[in-house]
């Protein structure tokens, strides 16, 4: 038996009232195509979605948990990049 | 009525009988997403046996129901073709057998959309889309082991030679089948078998494998006599009902 393992692939689906696909796991497949047969079979034999993304994970670059500080905390002190200091007039919704 | 009886018994049975041998798969697929797929598609195959023998049973009239028909018989009453039967082997065997036998359920079931039996007709529209995508997995899975390594294209090879004595059951026809066919409740099969060959040799092509030559046939299953496989098979399927009799769970 081979101990070469199959790469590994992350998968999205989109729900039927979702209009994006969101990651739902990942699982191993030789290729492409058996990726995307796997995650029908895997991610939605409970009719959890009607389309699938499948992307190799390796592909993905991620931002590096050691630079979190760097990254995103700068933004906690800048309140006024939300805008909340505008008065709405009346009859807007969904605000 | 009787024929239609008896046709729907041999694709139940093939139904049946190909889902009882994919579920003992159930927990030793070779990798867990395939341990999945495989028993997604047996499930599949029984679902389309419940609606087979329902209306077979329907048709009967003796107050049987799709459980008697599925659990209660004996083995020379199974029409299922000896190719389902066939044990599970190595991956490359069952795969073979499962593209054999998608690529004639396929045809079959497009052919049927049009029967002029209603119920026939329902029953391959809602089993088309399933055996569809048996076909695409198995297609997939046959090409990858053919072009695939030394050992998986040995294998697959090897499982083509063995499954092939099978296939041409598949278009087995008797009075029951030539009767069904001048009244256009199913298709005349032989004329499937054109279609199928060409299309398994698409597929065999891509995957580099070869068909075996001047190699003869073999199978009775259609007419209840089948291999030694299915009295194991048997044993293990009907167990529950035999000695706890109308237990449900």
């Amino acid at each position: 038996m081979s101990t070469n393992e199959w790469p590994l692939w992350e998968v999205f689906i989109r729900s039927k009232q979702g209009l994006n696909h969101k990651h739902v796991g990942s699982l191993r497949a030789a290729d492409a195509e058996m990726a995307l047969q796997n995650a029908r079979d895997v991610y939605t034999r409970r009719s959890e979605g009607i389309s699938i993304w499948v992307v190799q994970s390796a592909l993905i670059t991620a931002s590096d948990p050691a630079d979190s500080e760097a990254y995103f905390e700068p933004s906690d002190s800048k309140v006024y990049r939300h805008p909340t200091f505008y008065d709405l007039p009346d009859g807007i919704e969904h605000m | 009525m009787e024929h239609t009886y008896k046709f729907l018994l041999r694709i139940g049975d093939d139904s049946l009988i190909l889902g009882q041998r994919l579920a003992e798969l159930c927990g030793h697929g070779p990798i867990l997403e395939e341990d999945i797929a495989l028993t997604n598609i047996s499930l599949d195959l029984i679902g389309q046996a419940t609606n087979i023998y329902t209306y077979a049973a329907q048709l009967e009239g003796k107050g049987r129901d799709a459980d008697a028909l599925a659990f209660l018989r004996l083995e020379h009453q199974y029409l299922n073709a000896i190719l389902v039967e066939q044990p599970n082997g190595n991956f490359a065997d069952t795969l073979v057998r499962q593209f054999f036998f998608d690529v004639y359920r396929k045809l079959l079931f497009e052919q049927l959309l049009t029967s002029t039996d209603e119920q026939v007709a329902a029953i391959a529209e809602k089993s088309l889309k399933e055996t569809r995508y048996h076909l695409k997995h198995s297609s997939e899975w046959v090409i990858r082991l053919g072009d695939g390594t030394e050992l998986s294209k040995e294998r697959a090879q090897f499982a083509i030679l063995d499954l092939w004595r099978y296939t041409e059951e598949l278009f087995y026809m008797d009075e029951t089948e030539i009767q069904l066919a001048k009244a256009g409740v199913i298709p005349n099969l032989q004329d499937l078998k054109p279609l199928w060959m060409e299309h398994v040799l698409s597929i065999l092509n891509i995957a580099t494998l070869k068909l075996p030559e001047n190699q003869g046939f073999f199978g009775a299953g259609r007419q209840g006599r089948h291999s030694e496989y299915m009295g194991f098979l048997l044993a293990q399927l009907q167990y529950m009902q035999r000695v706890y009799p109308n237990m449900q769970w």
